[in-house]
């Protein structure tokens, strides 16, 4: 096990996903919803996830976290977080990988808000569940808070001093009443807040969902994954119910903070501007596949397979210089896949082979993975 | 609302100053002198056998055992609020700890504790209270039991549906995605989201629980035929239709108008919190 994570640090892929099959059972047939999938994340780096809808991006997300509806079934495959696979997890350190390494961002920040409690007291909860992992860097938090007051004033007061000494002595003995801890989540949920910028946070913290807005739920939902300083966050379609201004400040906001805390962060979208905007590196996927991998320059510049090319070709343009197309025809009924490589009946370059096989993820140039006959073999 | 909301304040704090106006152990006392007498000038009720006996004025006339019936019914109204808050209590306690497990947990224990609860709907209230206080002896706690035995399957039944619809929430999925436990959600999470109903259902249940303590009183199950429960003193006053009609009359009044005021109050909080309903 030690062995395995110091082996796993050198090559710093924090997440590394493969050949992950999921079915889900429903009364129309099996949904082959993803079909092998391979994918890693390195260390802060922010992975754009793109692909239509219903291609198994948020399905791919959640059998990360565990949390597959009860109607999915994960045939085959590895999920390694830093080593450890989360797939063979028990249910119980499943909770607690969700509760310290993984974090996840939903859509629609209202209606992932527990609407009869504050924000302040939603955050406090998620630090104070199990006080255990969470009071060294309570301590150390609050310890540092005091040391930059010293460092602006040159000296203390007697009542910071004293506190000092008793947060040391905490820290030592690692016990801490009750209402101690609750002091000092309370100070820490400030500064979690105030780290996603949000403006007058002592307002917030006092603040019931409704009373926010848009963009204040959603950076409060971002403060909520970063309390515990996750190793992976993933942002599912995070900034799809703002609107455009506020859309921009999310993601600038997700690219600073990637930078502040070192977390690697899987940004789930069909918007390619907004991948083109933040994102390190890309991976395409379709019907279930990971098409297409490679960094975010690479894959605008010069994208490989057939389905990336569709795809970028149906962005609009205001030069007007590249014809606006569409890919033609529309996602295949996962029940009956198509054989082969799941892009062939739309695929403008389809030809006899690709029926038949389903092509394996080469790296035609470094760091440029793509699954298509077209290339390689 | 208003009218429920101010019936039901008045008859609260009536109860809760009852001890302060009359002395407690008062129901206990006796007057031969004055049994079944009225002499409030104010109402006459025409009738040849009214005594009307000197003395103190009694506002609504004095009983068979020659006490005040005001005094009576201050005395009698915390008694019944007390019994009927106290049922009503522990059935959402049940409510929320089984129904509260069987939508959130789901699968066989939903379908064990919802039979159990079938089984307990089945049975008619009132007569499974009428046979335990004649089996296990007329006392307020038996009372207050029998009553309970058949009254929480229906918190159980509300909180369960409300806890099903809950759980499938959002917020519900990113406190799991977060890590929290089972127990935490449920009981930190989901049931405070479920609990607006049962608020509604408690505050009419209030009324419709003294309604029912008072009937099984009015049948007769009373601990002591002198004991002051609006009931009984409606009990009492029955053999004396014609010749002491106050003495049914005050008590049922009473009774009437508590329990309308706690429906209204319920009708009125239902009308705040689910907007649908709203005119």
């Amino acid at each position: 096990m030690k062995m395995l994570k110091s082996e796993n640090r050198k090559n710093t892929d924090v997440l590394k996903i493969s050949n992950l099959n999921v079915t889900f059972h429903t009364y129309a047939g099996d949904v082959k919803a993803l079909n092998g999938v391979d994918l890693s994340v390195k260390k802060s780096e922010l992975l754009g996830l793109v692909g239509e809808s219903g291609c198994g991006k948020s399905v791919t997300s959640l059998s990360i976290v565990g949390l597959l509806p009860p109607n999915a079934e994960i045939i085959s495959g590895e999920v390694l977080l830093d080593g450890t696979n989360l797939l063979t997890m028990t249910k119980e350190e499943m909770r607690r990988t969700r509760l310290q390494d993984v974090a996840i961002v939903f859509q629609d920040p209202l209606t992932y808000l527990n609407p009869v409690l504050t924000i302040g007291s939603q955050i406090t909860e998620i630090i104070t569940v199990d006080t255990k992992i969470f009071l060294p860097r309570l301590l150390e938090h609050r310890l540092h808070e005091i040391a930059q007051v010293q460092n602006e004033n040159g000296k203390l007061d007697a009542k910071l001093l004293t506190e000092q000494e008793q947060l040391n002595s905490a820290l030592q003995a690692s016990k801490l009443g009750k209402n101690e801890i609750k002091r000092l989540a309370r100070k820490y949920a400030l500064f979690i807040l105030r780290s996603v910028r949000l403006p007058d946070p002592e307002k917030v913290f006092k603040a019931y969902p409704f009373e926010l807005s848009g963009g204040m739920r959603q950076r409060a939902m971002i403060a909520m994954a970063l309390v515990r300083r996750p190793k992976l966050l993933l942002a599912d379609e995070i900034s799809t119910a703002l609107d455009v201004t506020v859309q921009a400040q999310i993601l600038q906001l997700l690219k600073e903070l990637k930078r502040e805390i070192d977390t690697s962060i899987i940004l789930i979208t069909h918007d390619l501007a907004v991948v083109a905007e933040v994102c390190d590196r890309v991976a395409v996927m379709y019907a279930g596949d990971i098409v297409e991998v490679a960094d975010v320059e690479e894959l605008f510049k010069n994208p490989l397979h057939p389905y990336t090319r569709g795809l970028l070709a149906s962005i609009p343009r205001a030069d007007a210089l590249v014809e606006q197309t569409s890919i033609g025809g529309s996602v295949p009924n996962l029940i009956y896949p198509p054989s082969g490589c799941r892009f062939h009946p739309r695929c403008p370059k389809a030809f006899a082979k690709c029926a038949q096989a389903k092509p394996n993820l080469v790296e035609v140039s470094p760091g440029h993975i793509v699954s298509c006959f077209l290339y390689g073999e | 609302m208003l009218a429920g909301a101010i019936v039901s304040a008045t008859s609260v704090i009536l109860a809760l100053l009852s001890g302060v106006i009359v002395e407690p152990s008062y129901w206990n006392q006796q007057n031969p002198n004055v049994i079944l007498c009225w002499n409030n000038p104010l109402i006459d009720w025409h009738i040849r056998n009214v005594v009307n006996c000197a003395g103190p004025i009694y506002p609504l006339g004095t009983d068979i055992y020659g006490r005040s019936l005001l005094q009576m019914i201050i005395l009698a109204i915390p008694v019944d609020l007390q019994i009927a808050v106290e049922i009503v209590a522990s059935a959402i306690l049940i409510g929320v700890l089984l129904g509260g497990f069987a939508g959130y947990i789901g699968g066989a224990l939903d379908e064990i504790i919802l039979r159990i609860t079938d089984i307990f709907l089945a049975i008619p209230g009132i007569l499974l209270a009428i046979v335990m206080l004649v089996v296990l002896g007329r006392s307020i706690p038996i009372l207050t039991i029998s009553v309970l035995v058949t009254w929480w399957p229906f918190y159980v039944r509300l909180v369960r549906s409300q806890v099903l619809g809950e759980k499938e929430k959002p917020y519900v999925e990113r406190l799991r995605a977060m890590g929290a436990g089972g127990f935490r959600i449920l009981f930190r999470h989901v049931v405070p989201n479920s609990i607006y109903p049962v608020v509604v259902q408690a505050t009419l249940d209030i009324g419709a629980v003294i309604l029912t303590v008072s009937a099984l009183m009015f049948i007769g199950l009373t601990p002591d035929p002198k004991y002051p429960e609006l009931g009984n003193l409606a009990k009492q006053g029955i053999q004396y239709l014609f010749t002491a009609p106050w003495l049914i009359i005050f008590p049922g009044l009473t009774l009437l108008v508590i329990s309308i005021g706690f429906n209204l109050l319920g009708d009125g909080i239902r009308d705040i919190f689910d907007p649908r309903l709203r005119r």
